[in-house]
């Protein structure tokens, strides 16, 4: 934002919104208003309130406030046993279960040091890439929503439906999932869940394409979020941004890649970032375009498990799923990528207990959900929806 | 069969017109009756019926389907329990405002009915100037808009009330150059004159849409202006309701509720119905006559005009309700700047090129 001193006239405010429009306003010296947008409001995705100082439709200061979702995730660790916690797990990220689930148990097999067998780390590679579809699929559809266009979401959650009746499958339940256990799974995979997901991606492809057509080909959705909450790359770092959104900014950078775990290195796949043709690197569009391509990865490396798959003889899920979970005492970072960005569990084991002394989360929305207040200074309201949106909170997440 | 169904209806309108019993013209006025009551059944049931079902059908769903078959009675259960609930006013609100508000609202949307000719025997005031009082009248909708925004006393409503007065205040000047080209082409703000003037043997070939081949673009500016005037999407900024809650409404409930719902069904038939009049020939037939085969002739009548209006009037709708479910919104700058630096100039623009082409070309 920039002042300029006109003789006569009062100051000029200039605000730059993307580099074809240009706000240009009288300063008329208005009162500001305190808008309070939310924790009921339609576009905050869940219980996040942002305090809102606006002079007219430009939000001048942006506060959020949090916790309304707070449920003691981390002391509620300290008082139960380490394979009780992956079901708090799943309720943090409430939209990708199987991601949170696979990030905990990361980190206390890292602790434990047991051997997994490969076909548990295949199948968990498949759940958790399915649901992480299923969860890009809500942001997109959700985002749809902020910016008006109801039907793209409609439409991803009719995909998305295909993906939860999969997953209920195979784990029996929809959501909250407790399916990969410490050291294995609760169950094997069905027998013909192969041929069933191997279906699923032969239909998604032509309907990811339709999604694309609609939604990110559309003149007015490009026109809303290109140029929109820009973030530089250096800040977004500084910030600790990851996943999506710090990708979004130019970064190549996913733990899948950088900080290997399971059998992903076995796998090839590749880390979009915008090229800045279709988008202003670091804008909401960017963010809303990796989602979009990290969609047919995900398809890329179920085909690729489905592929390399071990067979079922022999094959119990809990083979290595220890008796009690008491490891040695020490401490650990474990660390996987979620649909929405790095998710990491900081666990202090005494070595005498068999629940941790200490389970820190280290959690990607509220990481992300930091920058809100400089990516919101001098915006429009509409443009505030749609910068809350192409971060992609979970509320769930971010209190715990 | 056409012939004998399109003489028996012209017959049973012009025999139902002259029966007055005591010198009463009761049956004018069952004929005046008939679109009024429509409008009313439209607004109220069909409207929003078609409304969930083409959005159904365009996102993979059914729809309502429960209350009667396929679900057609769906909108009369909506309305009976909006009925039963409970009238809120806020206490804080400013009351006579937001009582007043929503009858501003529908008066001002309804009253523009009364200069639309539904048939040639059927226009309920015949004003001299009935182009001008429909534009003019829908002006009164901004008050009604403005007094609920402002008097729910609630931050949200307000914005949404500004940003409807100023997305509707600006529209009316493309959409009033607009429809003065077809005002240009018929030479009369009569808008029973307007209509009478496209009718002819050739069907749809003497529609002002087809006279000239400027009328194509004051048609698209007005088709494109009258969406931001009904607040319809991808204009729908007033009541974005992922930014707004609900925009100036949110405070309202019940009834209350109902008539600004009403109002804006009303509306989106009365924008439809006058593009239909100005540019596609209102209650005439699209038909042609084709030698010896008069279809133009068989589907002109009273009746028929209903007919072919309410028809019209219907695929505007139709097209208003798929720009809304496939397009999302638009932000306040980018609406202003659509409609003061594209739509103004070029209604500007067409607005010359038909008083030329009116001039030069006979």
């Amino acid at each position: 934002m920039q002042e300029l001193e006109m003789a006569g006239q009062g100051s000029l405010r200039l605000s730059r919104k993307s580099d074809d429009v240009v706000v240009l306003e009288k300063d008329l010296s208005t009162e500001q208003m305190v808008l309070s947008m939310g924790p009921q409001h339609p576009s905050t995705h869940g219980v996040l309130r942002l305090e809102c100082l606006t002079d007219g439709e430009i939000i001048t200061e942006a506060e959020p406030y949090l916790g309304y979702l707070h449920r003691c995730f981390e002391k509620h660790c300290e008082h139960v046993d380490y394979p009780a916690i992956v079901p708090y797990t799943d309720r943090m990220d409430y939209l990708a279960g199987i991601n949170s689930e696979m990030a905990y148990c990361v980190a206390v097999e890292k602790l434990l040091d047991v051997e997994i067998p490969r076909r548990v780390e295949f199948i968990r590679v498949i759940v958790s890439e399915l649901n992480r579809i299923a969860s890009h699929l809500v942001a997109i559809g959700t985002y749809a929503i902020d910016l008006g266009a109801f039907t793209p979401f409609l439409f991803c959650f009719r995909d998305r439906e295909h993906i939860l009746n999969m997953l209920e499958w195979a784990t029996g339940a929809r959501m909250l999932y407790n399916y990969i256990w410490v050291g294995g799974l609760a169950y094997d995979v069905p027998a013909g869940f192969n041929e069933r997901v191997l279906e699923f991606v032969n239909y998604f492809r032509p309907k990811a394409l339709e999604l694309q057509q609609l939604l990110t080909e559309n003149e007015i959705f490009v026109k809303r979020t290109k140029g929109v909450g820009i973030m530089p790359a250096d800040v977004a770092i500084n910030y600790g941004w990851s996943g999506p959104m710090l990708r979004g900014s130019g970064v190549q950078w996913d733990l899948r890649r950088n900080d290997p775990y399971s059998i992903y290195p076995e796998l090839d796949f590749a880390v979009p970032v915008p090229d800045g043709k279709l988008s202003v690197v670091g804008d909401c569009l960017s963010r809303h375009l990796v989602r979009a391509l990290e969609i047919e990865e995900s398809l890329k490396i179920i085909e690729q498990c489905i592929d390399k798959m071990p067979g079922t003889e022999g094959f119990n899920p809990r083979a290595a799923v220890p008796k009690r979970v008491r490891p040695k005492a020490g401490e650990v970072y474990g660390r996987a990528e979620n649909p929405r960005g790095e998710l990491g569990f900081y666990i202090q084991s005494d070595g005498k207990s068999t629940s941790p002394l200490r389970c820190k989360a280290r959690s990607s929305c509220f990481v992300n959900l930091s920058a809100m207040k400089d990516l919101s200074r001098g915006q429009l309201i509409p443009d505030l929806v749609a910068i809350i949106g192409s971060l992609d909170i979970v509320l769930g997440e971010v209190d715990r | 069969m056409p012939l004998l169904m399109g003489n028996s209806l012209n017959a049973w309108s012009d025999a139902l017109a002259g029966f007055s019993p005591a010198g009463l013209p009761v049956g004018l006025l069952i004929i005046a009756a008939i679109p009024l009551v429509f409008i009313a059944l439209y607004a109220l049931t069909y409207g929003v019926y078609g409304e969930r079902k083409i959005s159904a059908f365009m996102q993979d769903r059914l729809g309502p389907m429960e209350v009667g078959k396929w679900g057609i009675l769906q909108t009369l259960a909506d309305i009976l329990k909006l009925l039963q609930k409970e009238d809120i006013v806020p206490t804080s609100a400013d009351k006579f405002l937001f009582v007043i508000g929503p009858g501003v609202l529908f008066v001002g949307s309804f009253l523009a009915f009364a200069v639309l000719p539904f048939s040639p025997a059927f226009i309920g005031a015949n004003l001299n100037v009935g182009l001008f009082f429909a534009i003019g009248i829908v002006s009164l909708e901004v008050v009604g808009i403005l007094a609920a925004g402002w008097g729910s006393n609630n931050k949200w409503s307000l914005y949404g009330a500004v940003r409807s007065v100023a997305q509707i205040v600006s529209y009316e000047i493309p959409a009033a150059i607009a429809l003065l080209c077809g005002a240009m082409m018929a030479g009369t703000l009569d808008m029973q004159q307007i209509t009478i003037q496209q009718s002819g043997p050739l069907g749809f070939a003497h529609f002002f849409l087809f006279q000239s081949p400027i009328a194509w673009l004051p048609f698209l500016i007005y088709f494109i202006a009258s969406l931001a005037e009904v607040n319809r999407a991808p204009f729908d900024i007033p009541e974005a309701e992922s930014e707004l809650v609900a925009g100036y409404f949110t405070e309202y409930s019940g009834m209350k509720f109902a008539v600004i719902f009403l109002a804006e069904y009303g509306s989106m038939f009365m924008v439809s119905a006058i593009i239909s009049i100005v540019f596609l020939g209102g209650w005439n037939s699209p038909l042609p006559n084709i030698g010896p085969l008069a279809l133009n002739d068989m589907t002109t009548g009273p009746v028929w005009g209903a007919f072919w209006i309410i028809s019209k009037g219907f695929f505007f709708i139709f097209i208003q309700m798929w720009l809304r479910w496939t397009l999302p919104r638009l932000r306040v700058d980018q609406l202003m700047y659509l409609c003061w630096k594209v739509l103004t100039p070029f209604a500007f623009v067409s607005f010359v090129l038909t008083a030329i082409w009116e001039i030069y070309v006979p």
